[in-house]
């Protein structure tokens, strides 16, 4: 099946297979920091942007993409490497696997909410899990990096 | 993951409908549950391009396309304005925004799941759906329908002056849940839905003049609990007792 979309801002046509999870088909085109994870739809570490909004890739057919704007961190590198200083200088990533999929979904979160209070930020967050740091020191991250955005 | 040999983008709903009538066709909505089987396809029939990603609001009801998420029905402002918050309480703790982004609720009620948070609730609030060939038909006898080889392209929610709350108790956070519980009240009579049992949601009708514990006992004494890992259908029935209770009090304090 024949597709065209958006991916970081170039526009690609491409034969795809239509029910290839969008996690492969991405990593095929050498987007690597969308990880697989769980793959039961559980984990948000394969989060990557359609059309602005976070989506699991894991659980998206690549035929679902067609017309859209796809984003990964490819695309998002200084935004994502200013997120992942935040997360870094608050000891909020040990093992890091977990960044990739929370940093999208910060990003995606940032475009959707102006002035998220803290109950948002959880509940948005809500899907992406992390087993190292209890998610404390990532909030305290994140509010930080929300509010040094704010001032700027 | 599901395996298909072909896989169509449906051009009309006259189409998929056709294709679907073969045994091994499959309708796909979110695939956030699909995915996770191992089911092999003739045919899978893609809704995605004929324009049920749409939120309309009517005169009588508000239309929700098949294929619009569970994300959109959150964030919705005319839906948060007419029945509340209890639309939103339905859908957030189900797995996480990027999820909900995915999942349909066409899928969601087609499922006719046990689990099911959007079934439960909008049993009570007397929804409808839309099917191809069937037409309207309440959902409250849609729920117990057996699947057939039609395809559901709306749901429909009326604007009977619906006060309604709606509660769970899940294990952890963004899990199924253990028991769901809405409760509904119009002009008319006031219902409750309970889902997650783990059977499929059903209904209630509270007496003229019932106190709120004693419509909260009929409920559990009545209805049927079974046990699954989440927990034991007696550890159900008294969960049944309390969460009918606390969302017929929330309605009435409102």
């Amino acid at each position: 099946m024949k597709i065209s979309y958006t991916l970081n801002g170039q526009k690609v046509t491409d034969e795809v297979n239509p029910a290839q999870p969008l996690t492969e088909y991405l990593r095929s085109r050498g987007c690597y920091s969308v990880k697989r994870g769980c793959e039961t739809a559980n984990c948000g570490l394969c989060t990557v942007l359609v059309d602005g909004r976070p989506v699991l890739s894991c659980s998206t057919l690549t035929a679902r993409i067609d017309g859209k704007v796809v984003e990964t961190m490819e695309g998002l590198q200084s935004e994502a490497a200013e997120i992942g200083t935040y997360l870094a200088d608050e000891g909020a990533e040990q093992c890091g696997f977990c960044s990739p999929g929370l940093i999208m979904n910060i990003i995606g979160m940032t475009r959707e909410l102006k002035n998220p209070t803290e109950d948002d930020i959880r509940n948005y967050l809500a899907g992406n899990l992390c087993r190292c740091t209890g998610y404390v020191s990532q909030l305290r991250a994140i509010r930080k990096y929300l509010a040094e955005k704010e001032e700027a | 993951m599901f395996t298909t040999q072909n896989y169509v983008v449906a051009s009309s709903l006259d189409e998929a409908y056709e294709l679907n009538q073969k045994p091994k066709s499959t309708v796909l909505g979110g695939c956030g549950w699909l995915k996770m089987g191992r089911r092999m396809m003739s045919t899978a029939i893609d809704l995605s391009k004929l324009g049920l990603d749409q939120i309309t609001e009517q005169d009588e009801y508000f239309a929700l396309g098949a294929m619009v998420t569970l994300r959109q029905i959150e964030t919705h402002p005319g839906l948060a304005a007419y029945f509340g918050d209890c639309i939103a309480e339905c859908v957030r703790h189900i797995v996480g925004v990027q999820f909900r982004n995915c999942a349909t609720i066409g899928g969601s009620i087609w499922g006719r799941f046990g689990f099911s948070d959007p079934l439960t609730l909008f049993l009570s609030l007397g929804a409808e759906v839309v099917l191809h060939k069937a037409g309207v038909v309440a959902l409250a006898d849609f729920v117990n329908m057996p699947y057939d080889r039609d395809i559901l392209v709306e749901v429909r929610l009326p604007k009977r002056g619906q006060k309604a709350a709606y509660v769970t108790h899940r294990a952890s956070a963004t899990d199924f849940p253990v028991l769901a519980v809405a409760v509904c009240r119009t002009a008319d009579q006031t219902v409750c839905a309970v889902g997650a049992r783990p059977q499929r949601a059903a209904l209630v009708v509270r007496e003229d003049g019932e106190a709120v514990q004693a419509f909260a006992d009929r409920c559990a004494d009545t209805l049927t609990f079974s046990s699954n890992l989440r927990g034991s259908a007696e550890y159900r029935a008294h969960l049944c007792r309390v969460l009918v209770r606390r969302a017929a009090l929330a309605i009435e304090e409102d």
